[in-house]
């Protein structure tokens, strides 16, 4: 019938109505909505659970090859660029590292830029940054884009304008404080982790309410309850209660004041359970022998309540850290079968070098498998006390303060860093960018002195004996913990992965590739070399009825330390290894965003 | 050698009487005890044994210097290369430069250099982590971990403990 029912018609004007009323009420459930459309791309990691994973399938594994440019924009800015751009309805918000320059762009309008926001922040800040100046993303929700500045400031944007809304200050610079991380919006709040282990800060996550910026909770990681937001009863690890003050309990004397374990990660929410997922770094400082204990809880998964921060379970990885194993890679939440047995399950892919697989409920540790063969610091991980077997060879606390224990891996940038990674719910598979680096570490006495480094080691780092490449990209099944295919990389993969019902999965590489591969073969399907080296991750969104795959190039942070030099390029004081060409003979700085699309 | 951590002791002392300015040149050469110290403060055997302050630059520069100079002082993508720094500066412009710190920030360059003369873990080692770059910035030292070095001297371990105790 053409004509329409007057009643029918007002019954749809209501819920039009009631449908807007909601979206501005509560960001949660506009977001819990949008993370679904896979035309667009809300939030860092792609939805809640952190799947990078894209419903679209206009560009597959048959015409990928035909991939062409599409457009490019420059952000203008030289250092390392991490993350990647959001895109809600027309627009979309491209962030940089610092000064943390975000640009608003209208899809529409053939990408005119609606708004820019450059904060002037103080550049004091970039010298505490550890690793380059790298910032991973922003947040949307509540008609808001949130920045996590380098210097802490949490600010929020009218994603119409780009005018301040508000700002809120989540730390202390001078004290080697910073933040790199990408918020997310959960309910009402707005939540970021901040960064400064290096420095010998208190790792804390932190929810700011949406509409004013006031403080709703504060998580440490390291002290008191009351700071840690635990419970020595209720809150549990592997089941059993953690216990009172756990976070003081396994650090010596006063210690954990400068305890570290940081929240620099990325998060996850499962909206059903209500609980925040994310992972803590290392204690402070990188000399075990100075810091007796298990230095709870840093490199630590936390689960906690989304309302209230409690902590209603953790696992710490690695106790009483002794390579920078760091434990903020991303959580990824899946719903899976698991020995004949549906799960809601947590998988997450360690800077150890393990691949672990939780029931994200409980808590309960299923599965830990190495995902890089290379890895030697450990033999295998106990599912029942969850601890490693340490390899003695291999521990730096053993070796002691003054000594140079050789031939660990992974190096401390671990088998996987930040780069997250994606899951295919088509293929079942997780596809991880990882590094396959090894490294010698040598302890030594260090004092602390707020805001300056608190490191106390050094490293050398170099490809597994006997072999040439330092990175991988592989296909790893999350229920049996082995590997299904493996692609090797000259260099680690420091890029963020993508993974599409189009049965192809796309990555990009430190020489400045991006590339498409088979999601069943790991097969090179396409690639194309863009301005720089590919530190970013990789999104795709649907625009006008056709398909666009984006990422940022831009080379720098951990992985333009290496590039002058060339991790192994100068090894002349071992002569081993073999010489190996130095990435800055590939590619050069700058910032790029590069989207694709097939051929009109 | 001995001069460990002493230019930490007269910076403090310096410092103190706000009188910097008065670390004139030379002053280094008559700490290290010889005259062309300044010039080469390294010691590099013919099978590649360093003496223990140039070793103990190398890890003190690793743990300090490396997340923004680079590895083997060879520079990153974002910190300038220290061994090429080393053949303009002079060793006084070195250490105003680590003490005080240095900015280069712009529409095009975010250089930004801290202040470290109050950070113990480098002013305790600053002669050895120049001894240390001037030998790789004279090309007399490979990248890479030194491969054999000298003992740790008493001197040292009683400089370090007297300096790191500040």
């Amino acid at each position: 019938m053409a004509r329409m029912n007057p009643v029918s018609g007002v019954v749809l004007g209501l819920t039009a109505m009631a449908t807007l009323w909601s979206v501005s009420a509560f960001a949660n459930d506009e977001l819990l909505s949008l993370q679904k459309d896979p035309k667009q791309w809300v939030m860092p990691l792609g939805d809640y659970s952190s799947t990078r994973y894209s419903g679209l399938d206009q560009i597959n594994a048959k015409n990928v090859k035909d991939l062409q440019v599409a457009w490019t924009f420059s952000t203008g800015v030289l250092r390392g660029h991490e993350g990647g751009p959001l895109v809600i309805g027309n627009m979309m918000y491209i962030h940089a590292p610092f000064p943390n320059t975000v640009f608003a762009l209208d899809l529409s309008q053939d990408g005119k830029i609606v708004w820019k926001y450059e904060p002037k922040q103080d550049p004091n800040v970039i010298p505490v940054m550890c690793c380059d100046t790298v910032n991973r993303g922003v947040a949307y929700g509540d008609g808001l884009i949130f920045l996590h500045q380098a210097d802490t400031s949490l600010v929020a944007l009218d994603a119409k304008t780009g005018k301040v809304a508000w700002t809120a200050v989540d730390g202390d610079p001078t004290k080697g404080e910073t933040g790199t991380s990408a918020p997310m919006v959960i309910k009402n709040m707005v939540l970021i982790g901040n960064s400064g282990a290096e420095f010998g800060v208190v790792g804390h996550v932190t929810a700011y309410d949406t509409k004013t910026g006031k403080q709703l909770w504060r998580a440490n990681s390291v002290g008191p309850d009351s700071d840690t937001l635990m419970d020595g009863e209720k809150t549990t690890a592997l089941g059993k209660p953690v216990g009172k003050d756990s976070g003081i309990t396994t650090w010596e004397g006063d210690q954990w004041k400068t305890g570290g374990g940081t929240a620099w990660g990325w998060m996850s929410y499962d909206p059903e359970l209500n609980l925040v997922y994310y992972g803590t770094g290392n204690p402070s400082t990188w000399n075990p022998v100075q810091r007796p204990g298990d230095n709870k809880w840093s490199m630590t998964i936390f689960a906690r309540d989304a309302d209230t921060g409690m902590a209603k379970w953790v696992y710490q990885m690695t106790p009483h850290d002794e390579w920078d194993y760091d434990g903020v890679n991303e959580m990824i939440l899946v719903d899976k079968e698991f020995k004949g047995k549906e799960r809601k399950l947590l998988v997450h892919f360690d800077r150890n070098g393990f691949g672990y697989t939780l029931d994200r409920d409980t808590g309960e540790l299923l599965v830990a498998e190495k995902f890089d063969p290379a890895v030697n610091w450990a033999t295998k991980i106990d599912l029942k006390t969850g601890l490693p077997e340490r390899v003695k060879e291999f521990s730096t606390e053993a070796g002691g303060e003054d000594t140079n224990t050789q031939n660990i891996c992974p190096a401390a940038l671990g088998s996987k860093d930040q780069q997250p990674s994606a899951y295919s719910p088509k293929s079942g598979l997780f596809y991880v960018p990882t590094n396959h680096v090894c490294m010698d570490y040598e302890p030594y006495k260090v004092a602390y002195t707020a805001g300056q480094p608190y490191v106390g080691a050094t490293l050398s780092m170099y490809p597994p004996k006997g072999e040439e490449n330092l990175g991988n990209f592989i296909a790893w099944d999350g229920t049996t913990g082995k590997i299904k295919w493996s692609v090797p990389e000259p260099f680690s993969v420091w890029s963020g992965a993508l993974a599409t019902a189009g049965d192809v999965v796309f990555y990009g590489t430190l020489e400045g590739y991006l590339k498409a591969v088979d999601a069943e073969t790991g097969k090179e399907l396409y690639k194309f070399k863009t301005p720089s080296g590919i530190i970013g991750n990789v999104n795709t969104y649907e625009y006008d009825g056709r398909q666009y795959v984006a990422v940022l190039s831009g080379l720098g942070g951990w992985a333009g330390i290496g590039m002058a030099a060339g991790l192994t390029g100068a090894q002349e004081g071992l002569g081993a290894v073999g010489a190996y060409q130095s990435l800055s003979q590939y590619t050069a700085l700058g910032g790029t965003l590069t989207v694709f699309a097939l051929p009109k | 050698m001995l001069s460990n951590g002493s230019r930490y002791l007269q910076f403090i002392a310096v410092a103190t009487m706000a009188t910097l300015i008065s670390l004139t040149p030379g002053a280094h050469a008559q700490d290290s005890g010889t005259a062309d110290a300044a010039e080469k403060p390294y010691r590099i055997d013919p099978d590649g044994t360093t003496d223990w302050a140039t070793f103990n630059g190398f890890r003190r520069y690793n743990g300090n210097c490396l997340a923004c100079h680079g590895p083997d002082g060879a520079g990153s993508s974002f910190g300038p290369a220290l061994m090429e720094s080393l053949k303009r500066l002079s060793y006084e412009q070195f250490f105003e430069t680590v003490v005080n710190g240095k900015s280069d920030v712009n529409t095009a360059t975010t250089l930004k250099m801290p202040a470290l003369g109050t950070d113990r873990n480098v002013m305790c080692y600053i002669d050895d982590i120049y001894a240390y770059l001037k030998a790789r910035s004279d090309g007399a030292l490979g990248g890479g971990r030194p491969a054999k070095h000298d003992a740790k001297p008493p001197e040292a371990a009683e400089a370090e403990a007297a300096c790191m105790a500040n």
